[in-house]
């Protein structure tokens, strides 16, 4: 392959150009033709689309699942009850539904570092996280998570020594993973609401860990 | 169906690219194929492990090739098809040449229900009393099969041992609910070794745990 995933992903002059001058390209001309069909035949309702988008570009995103863990952080019997039944703890906080049926949360320790893909599809956990970013959904990710998950690690800049357990965790049923991040260092003082703050989508994927306090270094 | 959507463990693709501040959406069409879709599978006219086979069959070069949204663009206008939602005709015109059947217009997704379907969900548990063939803790090995239909065993999986971490309870199969049926059965995590699965290459601590139905496993001597 001359080009990776990355950059095919992100031009969209690629392949799909603007054939005969038109101002779209040919992918968003086969999108208007099927929404038209849609729309026109009653299948869709218009309004429902734009809320549906909506609800993925400002309501459900990855704080959600930051309030998660900074709430497991701080009170010890939340964070059993994440334990033993994630799906009914993360819905006290208001988050449940589509992609997050069931949920299931893995705990990073000194000694064990969690990993979630999805080799098959892009199977993600949507109440907590939000839609999947590119990089998660690419063939590079999917393809080299469970073979060589270290590599994957050192793309994003983390190196793990011998001394830490990588548990990578493949989605390929309707449980969904969302890892919970060990606490920084120097929090200590910090409100859950600082807490959240530190936490990333990607540190609750897996491929980071949660950002170090202001001021503060890990 | 051993597909090039079937990826884990391929080598070729490169490194991880993580994109700063990335938006949700890249394009307005990409707006447009998430709701479509999604709107369009609220009529229940499919369910997930169709949806998910209708983008495995996109023609593997040309699934290789797609971003996400074309490959979820390929398989809703393929359910549209597949489904009797539309007319080939109609999907090449753009225009329809029928309305809705009456009895789906009241599943078409409105407005006012977004919000209650997003935070609802589906449940694939089932609550029948299905019999666990394992328990946490005990060896397994996964079945070394090539269905030619929707399988959510991965092939770097097949013919490996692991063990039984834990047993989630009774799930739709997602082979059997691909191709129309439910046969509910028991659904495990499953620790793999990562030199089980990749060899002497692999990291000796290191593990991949995948959800692994009943009818994927077979009991094993202990690994």
């Amino acid at each position: 392959m001359s080009h990776s995933d990355h950059d095919h992903e992100h031009d969209p002059e690629h392949d799909h150009g603007h054939p005969g001058g038109s101002r779209f390209s040919e992918v968003e001309l086969r999108v208007k033709a099927l929404e038209s069909l849609l729309v026109d035949k009653g299948v869709v309702d218009p309004a429902a689309l734009d809320r549906l988008v909506d609800s993925y570009e400002h309501r459900i995103g990855p704080r959600n699942g930051a309030r998660v863990v900074a709430r497991a952080w701080t009170d010890p019997a939340y964070r059993q009850r994440l334990q033993r039944d994630a799906t009914g703890a993360i819905a006290e906080l208001g988050y449940s539904g589509a992609q997050g049926e069931h949920m299931v949360v893995v705990e990073n320790t000194p000694s064990v570092h969690n990993l979630v893909v999805c080799t098959l599809c892009s199977c993600y956990p949507w109440p907590v996280l939000g839609l999947p970013p590119v990089w998660y959904k690419s063939n590079a990710y999917r393809s080299r998570a469970v073979i060589d998950p270290r590599g994957v690690l050192r793309d994003f800049g983390l190196e793990l020594g011998d001394e830490v357990e990588v548990r990578v965790w493949d989605s390929t049923a309707e449980i969904r993973y969302l890892v919970l991040p060990e606490r920084p260092a120097g929090t200590e003082d910090l409100s859950e609401a600082q807490l959240a703050e530190l936490v990333t989508r990607d540190s609750m994927v897996g491929v980071a860990k949660a950002s170090p306090p202001p001021g503060g270094k890990q | 169906m051993n597909g090039v959507h079937d990826m884990g463990g391929m080598h070729g693709f490169g490194a991880v690219q993580p994109e700063r501040d990335e938006p949700v959406f890249h394009h307005d069409w990409e707006k447009k194929v998430f709701a479509l879709r999604f709107a369009c599978g609220a009529l229940g006219k499919w369910n997930i492990d169709m949806a998910r086979h209708a983008n495995e069959r996109m023609p593997p070069a040309e699934y290789l090739a797609a971003t996400y949204y074309e490959r979820w663009l390929n398989g809703l206008e393929r359910l549209l098809l597949e489904r009797g939602v539309v007319t080939r005709r109609e999907l090449e015109a753009g225009r329809s040449d029928a309305p809705l059947p009456a009895e789906d217009r009241a599943r078409v997704l409105r407005t006012g229900a977004v919000d209650g379907v997003l935070a609802a969900g589906r449940n694939y548990r089932v609550d029948e009393d299905v019999a666990a063939r394992f328990a946490a803790g005990m060896a397994v090995i996964a079945r070394n099969a090539h269905p030619a239909g929707a399988t959510r065993l991965p092939r770097y999986a097949r013919g490996r041992r692991g063990v039984v971490e834990r047993d989630h309870g009774v799930f739709i199969f997602a082979d059997a609910s691909a191709a129309g049926g439910r046969k509910p059965q028991h659904l495990y995590s499953v620790r793999f070794r990562a030199r089980e699965l990749w060899g002497e290459a692999a990291s000796p601590s290191d593990a991949v745990y995948l959800d692994l139905w009943d009818d994927y496993l077979d009991p094993a001597e202990a690994v």
